[in-house]
């Protein structure tokens, strides 16, 4: 049961062949089976998961009107306020919080009726791609527990990979959502920039950060992007318009006269051969789907990179200064006769990580006075770039496509000491978020040279994410015809269940 | 060696840049709901967006917007189309984010001017204050550092936070720098900062109350030598918490640069802080290394773009200009332009105008405020609305008067009881036992004793010399402890001297 659908999980729960006690139970046997090796989650809310499943259950038997996904498990990142469960963000600096308040995504899940079964382990505030950032430990890939899951979001990619959930939430400020998925052969979708509500989302970059679904089918993303999406006026960069309908786009995947543009500049060198045969054979089967393909450019994208490693490093550099012992989380050197300065300090040097300091050094330094122009003020005009080269793009193509990063999963530890290639794995994924625009990544298929899964990459213009649902479905149909079961079944047996 | 004033503006130019925060009276704060309500107990007014819990995010409080583009139309400013938020990074435990959401680069008003009128000894004079900028921000939380000797953070055993400021919408509104009012810089500064509170309080914006803090003046100053073009350093003095504070802060920052200069040294660049009870500044954090802010535009606030048609809106329903009110005060009550200057530069019309509205006489009313009790608000170095005496009370002061219960003279007594705390006027007179000597056997008395001991004087009026008489009465009043009715004393005086009135 665990390695249906959450689609099919939902079809059986009204069907009355389960319930959500039984399902929300068969996901925590399993965490506890093998979340010893792969790590995917850092509290698990057995009890709350367990009630929230029973309340579902009695609503059900009393005949009330559900919502699509009701009594469902999933998993949710822990950088999303959820309110008395433990929240880290993988930090040090936040171990002990237990957030007064939901986030509205929280709330939206509850709302829906979709049970929390725990949060899952992220790179420290979202920073990283590889999950090896976390102050708890790294989480593993399901499909080569030495390999990496992806990051930010590894845990929830990896929860869904493993099968410990059929749905996950996850951020995306570079592709925390959408690397993971395509190194765990799962479907990860970043909206569009202000379409999921940011309230409660621990910030890393305020204008970068997006929450969005994770799931194993571009139908399941679908549906709980429905679940959570839609303005929240405690979000000021929320957007007041109507949810774009993206489970009718999912359930048609309809392509035919769609056109398909190919971003020339996210191709080429220093993609991995496996990776490129992959995004060739998808492209065909587009077009076999009755799409068009065409080839757009790109010329700025070129510039993302570094641009986002200034914009985002400043952005949490002013983020992460209220981490400073003051009202919750870690306190370090509280002894008589220390002052809050040192105390700030003692804190902020144990609390946080190598990366994160990094990172706000890098910030801090960027949004120096003398320094501003030549680095925040160059990088947001290279962001205005990027977003000039979409529009553009987007003239000539109603979804523009790529592979979602250069290469499969690396190794735990190969990259963890240089941070510059760490970076670069994220160069396919960045534009998307420096234009505030929809992307989706979605299994297709193994690299021939390491058997690990590729990502394929589908952007949609802001608002229209309903596009990469339409092309998303398509292709996953196309490929799973051809392959005759999920990739997910080619992944290793784990905890003695396939 | 203290220099005088003279000296000072003798040889120097002050040139002035003031900062104005005001506290917005909206009922909850810039970007959550929590409640603005003064004087709660700590930390009761706080959610997890003023606290700045991890993930939460603020959002702009359209009323707060309105009430600062009012402000702006008022002051005769530019409403900025396209403004934004911007962040103010620095470390402070009761900055709970550890970055404040001002307005840097984008204010939403820009360039207006207030005139004021200052009384010079060449007569009532104009000056023009140009503003620079109104723009909006967050206030801080509140620190009370305990246990150590000054109340300041060093040598402080522990402090405490109080977060229910922290979030109150504040507006700060900038002047550029005033040149060009010489000797009455401290005037001028105190006229601006009286004038602006009067437009803000029309508008009904703010509190503007000065000692609790919803409005905070702080005051640049420098000096340069009389005909000199480049700027002097200038000093930030905070903590200026009266109208009379900011005159008397500018008048002694002016001594102090100067008496810095002439002796060859320089004026550092720095926040001092006012001492109410000195009248002297101390000094506070040092600006030679101009702390580096980082500002940049917020993230999670979307632009502040008013629609033009509400700008109108607004400005159509701007309410009467304070200049015009004091024009129609002064037909109203038929006040000299001398008198009315003092007024205003005494702080009193608002005081005056209630006491009028409570039915005293505007002469009367004004007579009282401007004389007597702002004698005694000087005497006792405090701002007139400091004292324990209200419009109410002097309106029913000058009843008792009208009503012949009380002379001039005792009237004064009733005053100073009032102020001394007395109670009210009926409660002071009962309790001194004050009342008007209408007793003719008494007056008599007194004036019979009079008229024995100063027998030479007598006897100039009796000669018909009735001048003389002044002299007599004077005495009389001092025998009946000043009880008595001058008017009443004086015609029976004369009757007793064998004199008709004339």
């Amino acid at each position: 049961m665990i390695r249906n659908s959450a689609s099919e999980m939902a079809a059986k729960l009204a069907a009355g062949e389960t319930t959500s006690v039984v399902l929300t139970q068969a996901h925590l046997d399993r965490i506890a089976a093998v979340d010893t090796d792969v790590h995917a989650f850092l509290y698990v809310d057995t009890e709350g998961a367990l009630a929230q499943a029973a309340a579902v259950d009695a609503k059900r038997a009393k005949g009330e009107k559900l919502s699509p996904l009701a009594g469902v498990p999933l998993a949710l990142k822990d950088v999303m306020a959820q309110k008395g469960i433990p929240t880290t963000c993988g930090s040090k600096i936040l171990e002990g919080w237990r957030p007064p308040y939901d986030s509205t995504v929280v709330a939206n899940l509850k709302k829906n009726d979709i049970v929390i079964l725990g949060k899952t382990n992220m790179d420290e505030f979202a920073m990283g791609s590889s999950t090896e950032n976390s102050a708890y430990g790294p989480t593993h890939n399901p499909w080569d527990l030495t390999r990496i899951p992806g990051g930010s979001g590894g845990g929830s990619s990896a929860a869904l990979a493993a099968f410990e959930a059929p749905l996950a939430i996850g951020t995306d400020t570079g592709g925390s959502i959408r690397q993971p998925a395509a190194v765990t052969g799962t479907v990860g979708v970043k909206p569009t920039y202000g379409g999921v509500s940011r309230y409660g989302l621990v910030a890393f970059s305020s204008s970068l950060d997006q929450a969005g679904p994770c799931a194993r089918t571009v139908l399941d993303a679908a549906l709980l992007h429905e679940a959570i999406a839609g303005h929240d006026p405690k979000d000021a960069t929320s957007i007041n318009a109507p949810v774009p309908q993206v489970v009718t786009a999912a359930k048609s995947g309809d392509v035919k006269g769609m056109k398909i543009g190919v971003v020339k500049e996210l191709n080429g060198d220093g993609y991995q051969p496996g990776v490129r045969a992959r995004f060739e054979e998808s492209l065909e089967l587009l077009a076999k789907a009755g799409a068009e393909i065409v080839e757009v450019s790109a010329p700025n994208f070129e510039y993302a990179l570094a641009a986002y490693y200034l914009i985002a490093p400043s952005e949490c550099s002013s983020n992460l200064a209220r981490f400073d012992a003051m009202r919750y989380g870690l306190r370090v050197g509280d002894i008589d006769g220390a002052s809050a300065e040192s105390v700030m300090n003692l804190t902020r040097e144990v609390g946080f990580g190598k990366e994160v300091k990094r990172r706000i050094i890098l910030g801090t330094y960027a949004l120096s006075s003398g320094y501003y122009d030549a680095y925040y003020g160059s990088a947001q005009k290279v962001r205005t770039l990027i977003t000039q080269d979409f529009t553009k793009a987007f003239e000539r193509a109603d979804v523009l496509v790529s592979p979602t990063c250069p290469t499969t999963a690396f190794k735990i530890g190969e990259k963890a000491n240089d941070p510059l290639a760490m970076y670069l794995n994220d160069i396919a994924t960045i534009p998307v978020n420096m234009a505030g625009i929809g992307g989706m990544s979605l299994p297709s298929g193994l690299a021939d040279e390491d058997g690990l899964p590729v990502g394929f990459q589908i952007m949609s213009p802001v608002m229209k994410d309903e596009r990469m649902y339409s092309v998303g479905a398509a292709l996953e149909a196309a490929l799973l015809s051809k392959w005759g079961a999920p990739l997910l079944d080619k992944a290793p047996i784990m905890g003695g269940v396939r | 060696m203290t220099l005088s004033y003279d000296d000072v503006v003798a040889k120097y130019e002050p040139v002035l840049g003031l900062e104005v925060h005001v506290e917005l009276n909206t009922n909850s704060k810039m970007f959550c709901g929590c409640s603005t309500i003064f004087g709660a107990e700590p930390n009761t007014q706080t959610c997890p967006v003023c606290l700045a819990l991890p993930g939460a995010l603020p959002v702009v409080n359209e009323k707060a917007i309105e009430s600062t583009i009012k402000i702006g139309l008022a002051l005769n400013c530019s409403i900025a189309p396209f403004s934004r938020f911007a962040r103010k990074n620095y470390f402070y435990p009761d900055m709970p984010k550890n970055f404040q959401i001002s307005q840097y680069d984008e204010p939403i008003c820009v360039d207006g001017y207030v005139d004021v009128e200052i009384e010079t000894e060449e007569g009532p004079k104009k000056f023009r204050v140009e503003v620079e900028r109104v723009h909006m921000e967050e206030d801080t939380g509140k620190s009370l550092h305990v246990g150590g000797a000054t109340g300041r953070i060093h040598g402080a055993e522990y402090s405490l936070l109080d977060y229910n400021r922290a979030g109150i919408p504040l507006v700060e509104i900038v002047t550029k720098i005033v040149p060009g009012t010489g000797k009455y810089a401290p005037e001028v500064a105190k006229a601006y900062v009286a004038e602006l509170r009067d437009i803000l309080r029309s508008l009904g914006v703010s509190d503007v109350k000065m000692e609790q803090g919803s409005l905070r003046c702080d005051a640049n100053v420098s000096l340069r030598l009389i005909g000199a073009e480049k700027l002097g350093t200038r000093s930030e003095t905070k903590n200026v918490n009266s109208l009379r504070s900011v005159e008397r802060a500018i008048r002694g920052e002016m001594i102090r640069h100067a008496e810095l200069l002439n002796a060859g040294g320089r004026v550092v660049q720095e926040t001092r802080h006012f001492q109410e009870d000195t009248g002297l500044t101390r000094s506070g954090r040092s600006k030679e290394q101009a702390e580096d802010y980082r500002y940049f535009p917020e993230p999670d606030l979307v632009p502040v773009e008013p629609d033009a048609a509400w700008i109108e809106t607004l400005r159509a329903a701007l309410p009467e200009r304070s200049s015009l009110r004091r024009k129609r005060l002064q037909e109203a009550w038929a006040v000299p332009d001398k008198e009315m200057a003092a007024m205003i530069n005494a702080d009193v019309l608002d005081i005056v105008e209630a006491t009028v509205l409570l039915g005293a006489d505007p002469t009367k009313a004004r007579t009282w405020w401007l004389g007597e009790i702002s004698r005694i608000a000087n005497d006792k170095d405090v701002a007139i609305a400091d004292l324990a005496i209200t419009p109410a009370d002097v309106a029913e002061i000058v009843a008792l008067v009208n009503a012949g219960e009380l002379t001039d003279k005792l009237a004064r007594q009733v005053v100073e009881g009032v102020i001394a705390g007395e109670g009210k006027p009926a409660q002071v007179v009962a309790q001194r036992g004050i009342k008007v000597v209408n007793d003719d056997g008494a007056l008599m008395a007194a004036i019979e004793k009079v008229c024995g001991e100063q027998a030479e004087t007598a006897e100039k009026v009796r000669n018909g010399h009735v001048p003389a008489a002044g002299a007599l009465i004077g005495a009389v009043m001092k025998e009946t402890k000043g009880q008595a009715d001058a008017a009443k004393v004086r015609s029976l005086l004369l009757t007793y001297l064998g004199q008709s009135e004339g």
